[in-house]
């Protein structure tokens, strides 16, 4: 890395008339161009998606780390005294901040979405729902069950594990393939340029030959080719980001209710992030040329 | 740098073998400082591939090759380029980057040994003067007349100041009066110290080349050198 960041220092203080001696134009500097920008413009959104899930899966971590909820499921005559009994039981549990029966007005609210808002909750067997906010490093789950079996038989306690881990672990696995779509996409990046740098050096056969007559070095031919391609990526792969940026900075906000695809973007100094790519771009160009030209310039001796 | 008494390039008992067939066979030549030879063959006989081997772009297949008393095999490809700085080349067949006008491809060497402020300076205009392309100095390569081209080949090869000259049918493309012209800036380097090759079958060069140098003229014949008769 210090090597290529050295190489990097070079080029760009490195001597300006080297650059003249590669004709200046051709296909490949517009397909470098074009490329390097619209793979930093999909590394910008795979960014995008890998921060997002990040976020998500740490804000579904913390909250439902920190809540937990017990039904009491009793006869209708019983329900209002096993509710108490295990408040009771929950005031003098460790590791719990509050906890509080829902009214029935809340649990209303809660099947609301199912059943209707006039849904007649007396009439029906719905369990009674406490939450528990727990304080700390939370509570002994398995401790608190056997307690409220003991005192309270119609409690049941659900510390959200069950599916709280394969949500967290699925949104964990989408930041992962996040990251993995904008290393692939750089690695695009790496092949895209070596095979441009390549077809360069062949159409300037003639040119390496002449260069060679007049006593250029190969590091010299190389770092001709090697400059020109790193600006190409760099310029193309800034513009690239810019677009993305703004792109997703268009996408709609889901307001005080944002849901994943919502809330797919940046935030704070996540919007940092992506002002990277062109730099990572430069040098995996630069690399790739180098190791390009390398390879092309022994052959054409 | 002056190379009094070494000789500056050396072959040694040089075979050069190319698709299993051998071009040139026990060749020993050694050129002294300062001196102008001629080399001459019929076509195909491996002239152009000797003043390969003269310069590095070419390694033998067997013997050895010194210049400036360093074996070319012993040094990196770079080494080599660096060396080649000291040799000034012009070929039949000269190539340019059409890209850059006739001034920036003279200073061409000058431009990848890092000597950039030299290429623009008095010497610059000097040589353009002295090869009589002072007013072509804007003009691109393709734009050139075959005699052009060749003072601008040799213009790009002396503006090194390199102590050798390596001339391979300077004169095949243009008529006979430029090509007088090309030998009279030849002669005047030889005048000038440097060391002077030139490959050609062209005899009538030859002998108007004698008439105002010592020249020794050395014979390519079946893959062999030997040096010419006084005929020539």
């Amino acid at each position: 890395m210090r090597s290529a960041l050295k190489s990097l220092r070079t080029l760009v203080a490195g001597d300006p008339y080297a650059g003249r001696v590669v004709p200046p134009s051709g296909f490949t500097a517009q397909l470098t161009l074009f490329a390097s920008g619209a793979m930093a413009f999909l590394a910008v959104f795979a960014l995008a998606l890998s921060l997002a899930s990040g976020r998500l899966a740490e804000r579904w971590g913390n909250e439902l780390a920190g809540t937990a909820t017990i039904r009491i499921v009793a006869p209708q005559d019983q329900r209002a005294q096993q509710t108490a009994a295990a408040l009771q039981v929950l005031e003098t549990t460790p590791g719990i901040a509050r906890a509080r029966a829902l009214s029935d007005a809340e649990q209303q609210a809660l099947l609301a979405p199912w059943f209707g808002s006039d849904l007649p909750l007396d009439s029906l067997p719905v369990p009674r729902l406490i939450e528990i906010v727990s304080a700390g490093q939370g509570f002994d789950a398995t401790g608190l069950r056997l307690r409220l079996a003991a005192e309270v038989p119609g409690a049941v306690l659900d510390d959200h594990g069950r599916w709280r881990a394969p949500l967290v672990a699925a949104a964990q696995r989408l930041r992962l393939l996040g990251w993995l779509a904008a290393t692939l996409i750089v690695a695009a990046v790496a092949a895209m340029v070596t095979l441009a740098a390549n077809a360069a050096l062949a159409a300037n056969a003639q040119v390496v030959a002449v260069l060679r007559l007049v006593g250029a070095t190969d590091r010299y031919i190389a770092q001709a080719f090697v400059r020109r391609f790193t600006w190409r990526a760099l310029v193309g792969s800034t513009a690239g980001v810019v677009l993305g940026l703004i792109a997703v900075w268009l996408l709609p906000s889901g307001g005080d209710a944002p849901s994943f695809l919502t809330g797919i973007g940046f935030q704070g100094i996540g919007w940092l992030v992506p002002l990277l790519l062109p730099l990572v771009c430069a040098v995996v160009a630069l690399a790739a040329t180098a190791f390009a030209a390398s390879r092309a310039l022994r052959s054409l001796s | 740098m002056r190379w009094a008494g070494a000789n500056v390039i050396e072959l040694e008992n040089v075979a050069y073998s190319y698709g299993g067939g051998e071009l040139l066979s026990d060749i020993s030549v050694k050129l002294a400082p300062g001196s102008f030879h001629f080399l001459t063959g019929p076509s195909g006989a491996g002239k152009t591939t000797l003043l390969k081997l003269c310069y590095g772009a070419l390694l033998p297949s067997a013997g050895y090759v010194r210049l400036f008393q360093t074996d070319v095999r012993s040094l990196e490809r770079d080494d080599v380029a660096q060396l080649r700085r000291k040799i000034g080349v012009v070929h039949q067949d000269v190539q340019f980057l059409d890209h850059l006008s006739v001034t920036d491809n003279v200073a061409l060497p000058l431009t990848v040994s890092g000597r950039h402020a030299e290429a623009a300076g008095p010497d610059l205009a000097e040589l353009m003067n002295w090869v009589g392309l002072t007013n072509r100095a804007d003009a691109r390569p393709p734009q050139l007349s075959g005699g052009e081209r060749q003072r601008v080949a040799l213009a790009r090869a002396v503006i090194m100041s390199p102590d050798i000259v390596l001339a391979d049918e300077p004169t095949g493309n243009i008529d006979w009066e430029m090509s007088q012209r090309l030998l009279t800036l030849l002669v005047e380097l030889n005048r000038m110290g440097k060391t002077v090759l030139i490959a050609t079958h062209d005899l009538g060069l030859i002998r108007a080349a004698k008439a105002q140098v010592q020249a020794r003229v050395l014979r390519i014949s079946n893959r062999r050198v030997q040096l010419a008769g006084a005929d020539l």
